[in-house]
Formats: C-alpha cells, structure tokens, sequence
C-alpha cells in the first residue's frame, strides 16, 4: 500500500486556507443537521413525538462529539494530521451547543416553560441534576475557550479544562439514568467511551506508579 | 341484537403518514446522528429472519361504536398510535415494535383462561374474532413516562371472557401473559434489544379491577385489527392505570388466589407498583406525573402539556380503591 505508507511518512499540514475550508465543512455540517432537525421539528416530520426525537438527537448528539473531541487527542498522536487539534475547540464548542439546545427544547416543548415543574424536576430528580451540572461545567469550558483568556488564566486554564471527563462521566450517567432498564443504548456508549479512554487510563496509571 | 356498522373510513393523512415517518426515521438515522444504538439495531436487522416473510395488513372488524365510552378529545392520528410504542419483545425504542413486528404472526394464535375457574376455555384467533361483540371506544391512554394519547380501540370487556370461565369464589386476582416466541421477538433472544427484563412480559389486576365495565380486551384500532406493535391479535386495556398495565399480545389469563407478579414491579418495585393507577400526586422517582404531553398532530410549536386527572380521568373506578392509601399502593 504505497499510498498509505506515503500518507504515513509525511505529515498531511493543511495550508491556511484548506484549514478554514475544513472548518467551514464542519460548521456547515454541524450547523446544517441543526437546521434539518429544527425544520422537521417544527413540521411534524420526526416521528410520532416530534418532542422527544428532538431531545434525544440534540442529547445524543451532543455526546456524540463530545466523545469525539477526546478521541482527538489520542488520534493526533498517531496520525501524521496534526491540523486535527486545531480543530477540536470548535467541535467542543457544538457539544456546548447541542447540550445546551438539548436543554432548551425540554424546558420548552417538554415542560412548556412551567418554571415550577422546571426546578422541581431540576431539583428533585438526580439524572437531571447530574445533566444539569454537566452543562453548567460545559458553559465554564465555552466560556473559557478563547485564546486570550487561555493565556490569563495560565496553569488554570488546563486544571478547568480537565473537567471535560467529569462532564463526559456525569453526559453518561445522565444518559444512562434516564432510561427505563440498564441494558440498552447507553451501555455502548459507556463502552465506546472506556475504549477511548484507555490510552489515557494507561498513562494516568504509569504516571501515579513510583518508578524502581 | 348486535347493531353493525361500516368500519372507520380513514382520512388520507392518517393512512400515509406511517411510511412517511419511517422514510424520515431512515433519513435521520443514515445521516448518523441518531445515536450509536443503531448500530445494535441495523445488526439485528442483518440477520434478516423477517425479510421473507409477509407484512402485516389491518383487516376492517365490524363492531358497534360505544356511546358511553368515549370522548370528545382530538384522537392521536393512527400513523402516532402506531409508530410510537413500548414493546420492549421488539426492542427498546419507540419505532423499535413498528420496524421489527411486522411479520409477526397473530393467526393461528391461542389464548387459554385457566387457574381457578370451573371451566378452562382455549380460544383460537376465530374464537377471539367472532365469539364476541366487540364495541369501538375511545379511552385516553396515560403513559408512565408522561406522555399520552386518545385512541378509538375496538373490542369487548374483559369480564365477558372471565365470565365464560366461571371463576370460583377462591380467585381473587387476574394474571395475564404475553406470547414468549423468541424466534419471534428479537427482544427475547438478546437482552441488549429486549432492555434486559425478564420474559415472558406478564401483569395483573385485582379480580374487581378485571371485571370493571371500563376494562377492555382490544383487537382493534381505529375500526382495524390491531397491529403488531399495538399487542395483535389481543391485548389488554385499563385506561385507569398507566400504560404499561395494559398487556400486548396477551396468550394466558389465570384467575389466582393471590396477588401475581408483574414484570415492571419485578424489576423496579420502587419506580412501579402493582396497581399503577394513573395519580398526578404520585411522582415516579424520576419525574413528576403532576402533567402530560398529550400526542397529537402537529409539531414542537404545537404541543399541549395538560395536567393529569386522578385515574386518568375515569372516576368511576374510585370506589375500587376506597379507604386505600394509593400513596402506598402506587
């Protein structure tokens, strides 16, 4: 396989430009799903509870890319594609997005803005707590995400960045607590997410183990 | 005299929607968003045990429509009822039962009625079609997850077919069960479809509850028989209680001397008691039951929440329950 091998041996640098195209592609793939859902939403084209498709696929979307942006990291590493961090703080910022709509839509189409249910249930219920939380932490991580204030905020910046695995661990708890058994989709994405995980399990482990 | 009438005519929209919907399902999923769990599902299809086999096809029933059992609420358009289910024998998701139950086959079929009774009775799915009159009503239907629906079903009440059993005075509760066919249910074979409950699915009621007017034997919706997913060829409704009460597919009835167990107690005893009678006092430990989002046309922009009514409304059956603390015995 030539063609790998020549892929392998020199690193793909994207120029300026084809890093902007390739955000823009992004964008307009994120931002593009958003769009379909919100039309076939609006129209009663998603089922037979329009509600709850929307819920779900902002929630599971949301998580879906959050689980992507840590695998990018890892993959950085081993592909020889190192445009590939440059582009997950913009996919970090549409798990807050997603999340943060996924919200919106069950304070509004689910519970109707009856502010009393929405902190009841906020409150009383623990798998909406935990979700709730995960979002706050979400929106501190936005917040955050520019540059300039990276670099005021020096070592801190990384320290609050590293809640990103509290909030994928409570984004699973949240997700798996919400259904009615165990045994059901949740369960692969705990899975999914224990793989991509391993690499840096791995070295967590050998940083805590005193060497000889 | 038996008094028939033609069969509900369909409106052009709630014939086609259900492919419609399936194609948009299609549409979300190929895109890839919808979650990691259709990946467990397009393996399952990959067996392809069904692809052969003949669909389903709702055939018209004759029946008398109820005057006294019904409502003047918009009905849930027949493309919702029949596309959004729990029926976990067909998978966990909504669209699950409605993708994966179309060959299921309700002909031949028998339902026994046993235990402690002075005649035992077997029915095939002839009996079950023609012993009886069966009536069309429109009862609500009060799903435990909060959301809900109106539905013309069309059957016949339940204490007509204990009554044909003759109980003895010892019976005190109904137990029911569904069809276990795991070459049928894919949710029976393989835990990570079928949610990890046990199988085969059962319920049960009080023996006053079974013989309530309001408690229904469906065979039909909307003036057809009912569809796979909806419990073909017969299933149970209580529109008092919350839905999952209301057992699909129903192949055993058993008149016990005590209080049988039930699948959802079983599993969470906590989140769901025996008597599930719908109760917005009540909350399920994860959410409140307070009110509902009730199914009906139209989109996100156009959703009703309404509060829920104690016994979803049919307050006929409180006497059922006098001097009983139903905080309690949810």
């Amino acid at each position: 396989m030539p063609f790998v091998k020549r892929l392998l041996s020199k690193p793909l640098a994207l120029t300026p430009v084809q890093l902007l195209l390739f955000k823009a592609g992004l964008h307009a793939l994120f931002l593009g799903y958003l769009i379909f859902l919100g039309w076939a939403a609006v129209t009663d084209n998603l089922g037979a509870d329009p509600v709850k498709a929307l819920i779900h696929s902002t929630g599971t979307s949301a998580l879906n890319l959050l689980l992507l942006t840590l695998l990018i990291s890892p993959l950085a590493k081993h592909l020889p594609f190192p445009s590939l961090m440059q582009c997950r703080r913009l996919i970090g910022i549409y798990v807050f997005v997603y999340a943060l709509l996924h919200l919106t839509s069950y304070v509004s189409f689910e519970l109707q803005f009856d502010w009393a249910l929405i902190a009841s249930e906020v409150i009383e219920r623990p798998y909406i707590t935990v979700g709730f939380i995960a979002l706050l932490d979400l929106m501190l991580l936005t917040i955050t995400s520019p540059m300039w204030v990276r670099r005021k905020m020096k070592r801190n910046w990384q320290r609050l960045h590293n809640s990103i695995y509290l909030i994928a661990l409570l984004a699973l708890v949240h997700f798996s607590w919400s259904r009615k058994t165990a045994l059901q989709e949740p369960l692969l994405y705990w899975f999914i997410a224990l793989v991509i995980m391993l690499p840096r399990f791995n070295y967590w482990f050998k940083r805590l183990t005193p060497r000889h | 005299m038996k008094r028939f009438s033609p069969s509900q005519t369909f409106t052009d929209n709630q014939v086609t929607d259900e492919k419609v919907f399936q194609d948009r399902r299609r549409v979300l999923k190929s895109l890839g968003f919808v979650g990691a769990g259709t990946i467990l599902s397009q393996s399952a299809h990959g067996f392809g045990w069904f692809d052969s086999e003949p669909e389903f096809e709702a055939k018209p029933l004759s029946f008398t429509p109820s005057e006294k059992f019904t409502t003047d609420e918009a009905k849930t358009p027949y493309a919702k009822v029949t596309s959004y289910n729990n029926f976990y024998e067909f998978g966990t998701g909504k669209d699950d039962p409605a993708e994966r139950a179309k060959s299921f086959k309700t002909d031949p079929w028998t339902l026994r009625i046993d235990g402690l009774v002075k005649n035992p009775i077997t029915l095939d799915y002839d009996a079950i079609m023609k012993q009886f009159a069966f009536e069309e009503r429109i009862y609500r239907m009060r799903c435990v997850e909060a959301w809900s629906m109106v539905i013309p079903w069309v059957g016949f009440e339940l204490n007509k077919l204990i009554q044909l059993a003759s109980p003895l005075g010892s019976a005190k509760y109904v137990a029911f069960e569904t069809l276990h066919d795991p070459k049928q249910m894919p949710g029976q074979r393989n835990p990570f479809i079928g949610g990890g409950i046990d199988y085969p699915y059962v319920e049960g009621l009080r023996l006053d509850e079974a013989n309530h007017p309001l408690t229904l034997m469906a065979t039909g919706v909307y003036g057809k028989t009912l569809p796979p997913q909806n419990g073909a060829p017969i299933r149970l409704v209580v529109p008092w209680k919350y839905g999952f009460k209301s057992i699909k597919s129903v192949v055993r009835i058993t008149l016990t001397e005590r209080q049988p167990p039930t699948t959802w107690n079983r599993l969470a005893s906590n989140e769901y008691g025996f008597y599930a009678n719908v109760n917005p006092k009540v909350a399920h430990p994860r959410w409140s039951q307070a009110s509902e989002r009730r199914i009906t046309d139209g989109g996100v922009f156009n959703q009703q929440r309404i509060a829920t009514r104690m016994f979803n409304g049919y307050d006929e059956v409180a006497p059922l329950y006098a001097n009983m603390d139903l905080a309690r015995y949810y």
